[in-house]
């Protein structure tokens, strides 16, 4: 099977009890206890007030981790082409059409209907960081994550360029809920290179296999890998975090998994 | 870029299930828009509709991913051989081998809208028959399609509004250059719900009439929807003359605005000059250009704009969605096969609806088919979010 070689520079990561990037390895590097809190999004100071006062909790997630990422690897976010892979969109927005257009009153704002594309947290990143590069927008379920990686380790290989993949994923509330139970915003943003640089984090190889994925030490934080798709990415964060050498299998889809091979660069 | 083949096409809309309806509908210059009848929707407005979708089974073993939108995808797979020949990349390839991209839009949210109608009075509950996984989740359409044909390779839905199904053509290239797979299931599926029709009506984006692309009075979309699916795969050593290769794609973002697209086509021109870039063509060697034309007057005059720019004003040019309504996700796949249509068959679709070309935007715009063998074509396609992609796609000879 083939394998797609990339660099990473910088790791964007928000979720439960994990602020961001540096907090997040902590946790995963063994240095500090993982406690849970909810998600805190950050408002996206880098979007007009208009658009900031408009978007919803996907784009916020997206954005800061986002830009954590591009911020860890130094890059000109204006330039940056950008793999967006979400298992879902914006819940909240979602429920609040489907209620609407089951009632007497069926005229939905033009922002809710904007807000409702699954490329809404690309488009508002695209306005955020004036960038003109391209997007590719994916979904699959809770293969979210390996798909993501798939596409953007493709365009290192094949565009040889940098991409950052935004991996997040948002609640619904009920009664979607129910139906498709994410317990809280989560996300992971990698800035993949096609080569080394000083501030390579680690290179990674990745290939399709058939295997068991691997899991997660700590219990909560092994909930939280099956709960959320983006977060089926955190196996490999954590050997990132422990600055060591790993082959580890990521969930994809069904039996067909990702193995991926870590190096630690710096 | 490497050339890739599409060994195999089909499409179904509101013109026709399969290639030969589809070509004759064009020939014929007949449009499959009505006035909206479509559930309960009290709208004034023109759509496009896939008539007996309603009453389409599914396979045996594929009734839990049930919705109107995987309905037209098992009847699209079902047109023209092109799930056999699917099954004949598979037995060639292997079922690791073939990869699976669809573009969507909306995906099954019609279930869902209809189960917000049915919600338990007491609890709020969605009825027990609802399935959030194989109907409502954007990926919905692509886990089908792995099901369907037993695929264990890369599968992902691109939702980017309405460049969606232009997109996969991007992603699917990359992952054979890759080398991670040997053929490609690509293409869109889009249909009818009340969200895009009460959405795009909240916007004021839908007409009252069949939509007329690039017309000075022109106000607005009809919407449709289709599937259109190709399989993509390296080019063979030898091929026929009419095989379409698609040889050019451009990307891009406006970084505009979130549903205007930027005045003067910006992301729009970045697009078709990289499209041909990677193609290795000058814009004088373009034979016809397929217009993403929705018929809004922002859109069309951005894109004219972009078009003008890029190929001047000799190019002769046209959109279809006079024809098929503006097939969203859909779209983008439905064109790049009205464009391998024209190159195979020797003809230019005439735009229709259109009776007086906006004056302001100087483009050689068809109001008639015109039957002449062409050897290359680009294909725009531009959605909310200000995303761009144009496909070129070409006569081997």
């Amino acid at each position: 099977m083939t394998t797609l070689t990339g660099y990473i520079d910088g790791i964007g990561l928000l979720g439960p009890g994990l602020a961001d990037w540096p907090a997040a390895r902590a946790v995963l590097a063994g240095e500090a206890p993982y406690q849970y809190a909810t998600t805190q999004l950050p408002a996206p100071a880098a979007l007009p007030p208009a658009e900031r006062r408009r978007c919803g909790p996907i784009v916020k997630l997206s954005l800061a981790i986002g830009y954590e990422a591009a911020g860890a690897a130094g890059l000109d976010v204006s330039t940056l082409p950008t793999v967006f892979s979400a298992s879902g969109g914006d819940g909240g927005n979602c429920h609040e059409i489907c209620q609407m257009l089951a009632s007497d009153d069926r005229q939905i704002s033009p922002t809710r209907f904007h807000n409702s594309v699954h490329n809404a947290a690309a488009g508002y990143w695209s306005i955020a960081a004036r960038a003109m590069a391209p997007s590719s927008v994916l979904c699959a379920y809770d293969a979210s994550f390996g798909a993501g990686l798939l596409e953007a380790l493709a365009q290192v290989t094949v565009d040889n360029t940098t991409t950052l993949l935004i991996a997040a994923d948002t609640t619904y509330p009920e009664p979607l809920r129910k139906t498709r139970p994410i317990p809280d915003e989560f996300g992971i943003a990698l800035a993949l290179s096609p080569a080394a640089s000083g501030r390579t984090l680690a290179r990674i190889r990745g290939s399709k296999v058939e295997a068991e994925p691997d899991q997660l030490p700590n219990p909560a934080l092994e909930q939280l890998r099956q709960s959320v798709p983006a977060a089926r990415g955190l196996p490999l964060l954590r050997a990132v975090a422990r600055r060591e050498s790993a082959r580890l299998v990521l969930d994809y889809l069904d039996a067909t998994r990702l193995a991926v091979e870590v190096t630690p660069c710096a | 870029m490497k050339p890739l083949f599409l060994s195999h096409f089909t499409a179904t809309s509101c013109i026709g299930r399969g290639l030969f309806q589809t070509l004759q509908a064009l020939r014929q210059r007949k449009s499959g828009l009505t006035h909206c009848d479509f559930d309960t929707v009290d709208l004034d407005t023109y759509i496009g509709v896939v008539p007996g979708l309603d009453a389409v089974p599914m396979r045996a073993g594929m009734q839990a991913y049930d919705c109107r939108n995987n309905r037209l995808l098992q009847v699209a797979l079902e047109q023209d051989g092109f799930a056999d020949a699917v099954q004949a990349a598979i037995a060639k390839h292997g079922r690791d081998r073939v990869g699976i991209f669809l573009g969507t839009s909306t995906s099954g949210i019609l279930q869902t809208e209809l189960a917000y109608r049915e919600r338990d009075s007491v609890t709020g509950d969605l009825p027990a028959s609802f399935n959030y996984r194989t109907t409502h989740s954007t990926f919905s359409a692509a886990d089908f399609a792995r099901a369907y044909f037993g695929l264990t390779g890369p599968a992902v839905v691109i939702s980017s509004a309405c460049s969606s199904s232009a997109k996969v053509f991007a992603s699917a290239r990359r992952m054979i250059e890759a080398g991670v797979i040997d053929a490609a299931l690509v293409g869109g599926v889009d249909t009818l719900c009340l969200t895009t029709l009460y959405g795009f009506n909240s916007l004021q984006l839908t007409s009252t009439q069949p939509c007329r692309p690039f017309d000075a009075n022109r106000t607005g979309i009809s919407i449709g929807e289709a599937a259109a699916l190709a399989l993509l795969e390296r080019v063979p050593s030898s091929l026929d003359a009419d095989a379409v290769l698609l040889t050019g794609i451009g990307e891009s973002s406006d970084a505009y605005h979130m549903s205007s697209p930027h005045p003067e086509g910006l992301g729009a021109q970045i697009a078709m000059q990289q499209a041909l870039t990677t193609a290795g063509l000058t814009s004088g060697q373009i034979d016809y250009i397929n217009l993403h034309g929705t018929a809004t007057p922002s859109n069309d005059a951005s894109e004219g704009k972009a078009v003008v720019a890029v190929f001047g004003s000799d190019t002769p040019c046209s959109s279809t969605k006079g024809a098929t309504g503006h097939t969203l996700g859909a779209a983008g796949g439905m064109e790049a096969v009205i464009c391998a249509l024209a190159l195979q068959h020797g003809f230019m679709p005439g735009g229709l609806n259109t009776t007086q070309v906006d004056p302001t935007l100087p483009l050689n715009y068809l109001l008639e088919n015109r039957d002449q063998r062409i050897q290359r074509v680009l294909s725009n396609s531009f959605g909310f979010g200000g995303t761009n992609c144009s496909i070129i796609l070409c006569r081997a000879n």
